[in-house]
């Protein structure tokens, strides 16, 4: 298959991006960082003998994202897949006060996911066949004081990704809303308060799976499923209460 | 943006047990980053941990884990030239590229290090005698100062930084990626001939006849026996076997995985006594006979790999390795050693003896030419490292050294009179990290780099 990985660099997308390439698929490997996507192409391809390209894409200058996907469809002649895996993740404190913050989170996890799935939609739609993999986040389902700036955008993107999978079930194509709990990357190491934290290369492979087997909602590692069930569980009355 | 996990941290052989902040880099833009924070006064990288001392330890300071730089970067399929991070381990080398009919030149003797790690202890494997250290082998590769600069060091260029840094464990700056030329193999086999030594007379003798026949020899040593028997080993002499000798069916470069036995917790310390070793001893000598074999890589080179963490055998108390090389004319010292080993009862589980090839210009670089004799001790109690100074001694007095890599005893007399070119490394280290950024247990202790 070939298959796009959007925010190829974060280190849930390498993971992912890994086991792709080992189960002999072709990549274009999407993000900003060039001199990054550039050496983790190199090092697919030669470990895997698959076909990995670098691409430079930008999640905010959505007026590029129609010439983005055409220059993926250059670069393959057909498209199997694509996974996106960026997001970002403001202060909550400063995103209070401070509406640029908000916006670039909200741009980041849910305007520019729209832009740029809606197109791929579009393409696998007509193809009819195709799969659409975005990682969401647990923190999507229950807006908490904590972080729900944060949390809003990825829970709209959730409910965006249930409406397109609503939309593009009878053409064959599947949808994949990920959410993943605490991941052993860069952005949990030496952070306090983080428990059960689940290695990248296991998300990678539950991911996997689940696009192989055409699943709609994923949570991984698969106890957060229970955990959330139960956080979402709690009555609004107690809930508003407690310190999230 | 970046933190430490503050945690415990030893080497292979379990002891010293120090506790750092373990920093673990995605890139060399982190480490920068980690380099520049001043979250740290000094810093050493640790790659695999398969020193067996305090290598890559740094006592309540940083301590930078490389084995997340481990990308390849290129490869060049007609001449072997492989570029890669100093994180990639030759466990990783060897599943990408034996496949393609290509092996590591030097390999020690376990897969698990890091190309990083192999380079700062300028490793040596079966075939020193015939091919020198990991470095032979090294084009060139990248290094990052203190100063958070990335030079390029090779035989041509900055060719002083680049001796002091193979064997230079770690203390002049981070290796970030390196060239390293692979060999062409047509298969994954070796054909070895096994042949036993009634003492260690003979076994010299025969190292002697053949090493210029065989590119891969080593024996394996019975540390208890005495008398006219000190030193009787098993020797094992092979080359790479051809494609073309094979038995039929046999696909000459396939991989293949074998189950892997891990030791789940430390074993009692009782459980590694006099009697367990001796009876592993009788038994290995007894299985083997003088025979001619095709053996797999795997076993050939890391028969200790198949058992996950053994390490842990020797329990919680760990235990040290002792390495030594004697020159030609140091014979007697090394018949000494092994005297005072079997007759103190320090029981070695493993002792592994082979000849060494020429010196080479690495500053700090282990080998030279004559014999280095390999021993596992369990610790039990503090009297051991009495024993292992007069040990010391005895090598300084028959013209040898102590391996870095397997060391954790060394006093610092001892060991400036081993390496007598510590002088030159310690000047360019102070040219080029005038700080001491880098700095580690093993460099205080051995005055490498003041407390
Ligand atoms: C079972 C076994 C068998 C062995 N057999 C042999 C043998 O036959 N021959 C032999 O020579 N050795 C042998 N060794 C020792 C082993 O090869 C070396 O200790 C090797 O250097 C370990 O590599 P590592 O990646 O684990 O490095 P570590 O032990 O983690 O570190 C070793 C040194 O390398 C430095 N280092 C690591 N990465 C970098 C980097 N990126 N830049 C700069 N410095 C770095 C560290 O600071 C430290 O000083 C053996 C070890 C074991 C456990």
């Amino acid at each position: 298959m070939n298959i796009v990985v959007l925010g190829a660099t974060s280190g849930i997308a390498q993971a992912i991006a890994t086991k792709l390439a080992q189960e002999g698929h072709h990549l274009i490997l999407a993000g900003r960082r060039m001199d990054e996507l550039e050496a983790m192409s190199n090092d697919l391809r030669i470990r895997n003998q698959v076909d990995v390209y670098p691409a430079h894409f930008d999640a905010l200058a959505m007026d590029t994202h129609e010439a983005f996907v055409s220059s993926c469809l250059e670069r393959f002649s057909t498209l199997d897949g694509v996974v996106l895996a960026y997001g970002y993740m403001g202060d909550q404190k400063e995103s209070e006060t401070d509406m640029d913050i908000v916006k670039r989170t909200i741009d980041t996890n849910y305007t520019s996911c729209v832009s740029i799935l809606n197109r791929f939609a579009s393409y696998f739609e007509q193809q009819k066949s195709g799969f659409i993999c975005a990682l969401s986040s647990v923190a999507g389902d229950r807006g908490r004081q904590s972080n729900y700036t944060y949390g809003s955008s990825k829970g709209a993107l959730s409910l965006y990704l249930q409406g397109l999978r609503n939309r593009l079930s009878s053409a064959g194509v599947t949808v994949l809303t990920v959410k993943p709990g605490f991941v052993d990357t860069k952005m949990t190491y030496g952070q306090e308060g983080m428990f059960l934290v689940a290695k990248p290369e296991k998300v990678a492979n539950d991911i996997y799976k689940a696009i192989r087997s055409r699943k709609s909602v994923l949570y991984t590692p698969f106890f957060w499923r229970w955990i959330m069930m139960i956080i979402r569980l709690i009555p609004e009355s107690i809930f508003k209460k407690m310190k999230l | 943006m970046i933190k430490p996990v503050k945690t415990k941290l030893a080497g292979w052989g379990n002891y010293p047990v120090e506790e750092g902040f373990l920093f673990r880099p995605d890139n060399g833009r982190d480490v920068l980053e980690i380099l520049q924070s001043g979250l740290q006064n000094n810093y050493i990288a640790f790659g695999m941990g398969r020193s067996y001392g305090d290598t890559p330890l740094n006592k309540q300071s940083g301590v930078l884990l490389t084995t997340q730089l481990n990308r390849i970067l290129s490869f060049d399929e007609t001449t072997g030239v492989l570029e890669c991070e100093a994180g990639v381990t030759f466990e990783d080398i060897i599943n990408v590229f034996l496949p393609r009919g290509y092996f590591l030149p030097v390999t020690p003797g376990t897969k698990y290090v890091t190309l990083g790690g192999a380079i700062a202890n300028d490793v040596h494997g079966k075939n020193h005698h015939l091919d020198g250290c990991v470095s032979s082998f090294i084009l060139d590769f990248k290094l990052m100062l203190a100063s958070g600069e990335i030079i390029d060091c090779s035989r041509e260029h900055n060719a002083d930084i680049f001796w002091a840094t193979v064997g230079g464990i770690g203390l002049t700056g981070i290796i970030v990626s390196a060239r390293i030329r692979l060999e062409k193999v047509e298969s994954a086999y070796y054909d070895v001939l096994y042949e036993k030594a009634p003492n260690i007379e003979r076994a010299l003798e025969l190292f002697a006849e053949s090493d210029d026949k065989y590119k891969f020899s080593v024996a394996w040593i019975d540390c208890l026996a005495r008398g006219n028997s000190l030193g009787k080993s098993v020797l094992m002499r092979g080359n790479y076997a051809s494609a073309a000798s094979l038995r039929s069916g046999t696909e000459p470069l396939k991989l293949k995985n074998g189950p892997k036995l891990a030791i789940p917790f430390d074993f009692p310390s009782f459980a590694l006594n006099n009697l367990s070793i001796k009876s592993f001893n009788t038994l290995y000598y007894g299985v083997n006979k003088n025979v001619r074999k095709t053996v797999y890589f795997d076993s050939f080179f890391y028969p200790l790999d198949s058992i996950y963490k053994w390490n842990r055998m020797y329990g919680k108390k760990g235990f040290v390795q002792y390495q030594a090389v004697f020159p030609p004319e140091g014979k007697e010292g090394l018949i000494q050693m092994l005297e005072r080993l079997s007759s103190s009862n320090r029981s070695s589980f493993l002792a592994v003896l082979k000849t060494s090839g020429e010196q080479n210009p690495g500053l700090l670089s282990f080998p030279k030419k004559g014999y280095t004799l390999a021993l596992d001790i369990p610790i039990k109690d503090e009297s051991l490292f009495t024993f292992l100074h007069e040990l010391d001694e005895l090598v300084i007095r028959y013209g040898g050294r102590v391996y870095l890599a397997k060391d954790s005893e060394l006093l610092p007399e001892h060991f400036a009179e081993m390496y007598p070119r510590l002088k030159e490394f310690r000047a360019i280290k102070d040219r080029i990290d005038p700080n001491h950024i880098f700095s580690s247990s093993m460099a205080r202790r051995l005055g490498i780099v003041e407390e």
